[in-house]
């Protein structure tokens, strides 16, 4: 696979399918691994980074599971690309940022990708579309203990799997489910939930990622304890809370469906003409529109709609997706433009 | 909307959950970026960590040499800083410093998670296996569980020489420990 196949799909987490596919986008879990043979990154020299991509990129060769998947070393790809990697979901900034000695693998359908000396030696992520935890987990299991025979990880029995951040270890696992909460923040209940979520270990983010300011209504939600449970239970516990704040939005969707659908709809049907017309729009804003829609989808106003190409969308419109698909760098207002362009085919079904 | 700290407009919307309390910032791009600039500086992961251990008061020259890691050679003094381990081992090198933070971060200090599939039994010192040797087992005997015991006895009596500021007992303590360490 060449990192320019992607450019024509995105990944199988956003197909919109899967329990309660309507509130939640989808389930992931992270685990960070480290391995004995060398110091953690941050104190790992030139050779022993290289050496750990190298012994790495042998043991995905070696596992069956994992053998369409694709190695790319980060210092081979330009600025562009390795933001394009980034919109997808499949590392995080500062991997992006800092390119030297470090790696990313990403499975065929993107439903895994291992970054490789990041914080830690590696960061694995299993993503799947929909509430799936527990699936999400049984795939990312599979894969760590298949990764397990072939590399030493660093592991004490007492403490678990051994991490650079004393906040990660023990299972070193993050679960996190990314849902879209607009009738929540509508109604003003938002805050409330996210308080709550804070005084019970849980960690709130926005859609794109750690430190982003929620867009779009959407809330990534994760547990914060990794030491003292076991990887099931934190999971379940995840999944309560999950539960619960799907239920709330149901009824807040419910209560602005009685007391006041003319305005809901009005939103909806507003966000749905501008999406389908916009000749220059910023992404902020589109993410704000797309997210009406997605609802108008949810309660049944807007009908003719794929929820695939809908959650696509919110990939595509950003800047180094535009460039990638343009084949050129792009200025802001040309950008702008491009997006626009993109939204309109997508939604229309053609070029308008 | 214009920005609270400035009357240009406000493109950056900031909710922050202090305490229980909720408070809305409305700010220009320019602004945030200060803004954030500074929450970086005044929350960083560090301090927080360094908030949570129970090492509040600076640690006087004498006790710098002997609080390190003997595999990677990073000090407590720049964990406490820099809030990350250096390598496997710290997590046997700072055991009595880290039961308490554990607790603090975890409210627990006991894994009860899977284990790999092939456990490596720990520490054996990274440094001794150069990762270009590829991954096999280490050529170096690792210390054997029982030594690691009895030095991980005296790293805690260390500890407790340490805050109750005898620095002639730590010393040898801490002699103690490294020829073990160097014999096992």
């Amino acid at each position: 696979m060449e990192l320019n196949d992607l450019i024509h799909h995105t990944g199988e987490w956003l197909r919109g399918t899967g329990p309660q596919a309507n509130i939640i986008l989808s389930s992931r879990i992270r685990l960070a691994r480290n391995l004995t043979v060398a110091p953690f990154t941050s104190r790992a020299s030139k050779k022993d980074l290289d050496a750990i991509l190298a012994v790495v990129d042998s043991a995905i060769k070696d596992i069956p599971l994992l053998k369409d998947a694709t190695f790319f070393r980060l210092n081979e790809l330009d600025n562009i690309d390795r933001q394009f990697l980034v919109e997808r979901h499949l590392m995080s900034h500062d991997h992006a940022s800092n390119p030297q000695g470090k790696g990313l693998v990403v499975s065929q359908e993107e439903a895994l990708s291992i970054m490789v000396n990041e914080e830690d030696h590696l960061r694995l992520q299993v993503m799947q579309s929909g509430f799936n935890l527990a699936e999400t987990w049984n795939a990312m299991n599979t894969i760590d203990n298949a990764l397990s025979e072939k590399l030493p990880y660093a592991f004490l029995p007492e403490y678990g799997f051994l991490t650079a951040c004393p906040t990660n270890v023990g299972t070193a696992m993050r679960g996190s489910v990314m849902l879209h909460l607009p009738a929540l923040v509508m109604t003003r209940q938002i805050n409330k939930v996210l308080m709550a979520i804070s005084k019970l270990s849980f960690a709130s983010r926005g859609f794109y990622g750690e430190g982003t300011q929620a867009i779009g209504n959407f809330y990534q939600i994760s547990n914060q304890v990794s030491l003292g449970h076991s990887e099931l239970d934190i999971i379940q516990n995840i999944n309560g809370l999950i539960r619960q704040i799907i239920e709330q939005e149901e009824q807040a969707r419910q209560a602005l469906l009685v007391q006041n659908k003319p305005m809901l709809e009005d939103k909806i049907c507003r966000a749905w003409g501008i999406l389908k017309n916009a000749r220059i729009i910023s992404s902020q804003e589109t993410i704000e529109l797309l997210s009406m829609v997605r609802l108008g989808v949810d309660v049944g106003l807007v009908t003719d709609l794929d929820p695939k190409a809908l959650n696509e969308l919110f990939i595509m419109i950003q800047p180094a997706h535009l460039q990638k698909i343009e084949v050129k760098k792009l200025s802001t207002f040309e950008r702008d433009t491009k997006r626009a362009q993109v939204i309109r085919e997508k939604l229309n079904g053609r070029a308008v | 909307m214009k920005c609270d700290k400035c009357a240009k407009k406000a493109t950056v919307h900031l909710t922050e959950i202090v305490e229980g309390k909720v408070m809305e910032m409305h700010m220009c791009e320019d602004c945030a970026r200060e803004q954030s600039h500074q929450m970086e500086q005044q929350f960083g992961l560090a301090d927080l960590l360094a908030g949570l251990t129970d090492f509040g008061k600076q640690i006087p020259e004498a006790q710098k040499d002997v609080l390190k890691c003997p595999t990677c050679g990073l000090t407590y003094e720049e964990f406490r800083k820099f809030g990350r381990f250096g390598c496997a081992e710290c997590y046997v090198a700072f055991k009595s410093q880290l039961k308490p933070l554990l607790k603090k971060i975890h409210g627990s200090t006991a894994h009860l998670g899977k284990k790999p599939v092939n456990v490596v039994e720990t520490s054996m010192p990274a440094a001794a296996v150069p990762v270009s040797a590829g991954i096999q087992p280490p050529k170096a005997a690792p210390v054997p569980l029982t030594q690691l015991n009895a030095i991980d006895a005296l790293r805690e009596r260390l500890q407790d020489a340490i805050s109750r500021e005898d620095f002639e007992q730590a010393a040898e303590l801490r002699d103690k420990i490294r020829e073990m360490e160097e014999k096992g």
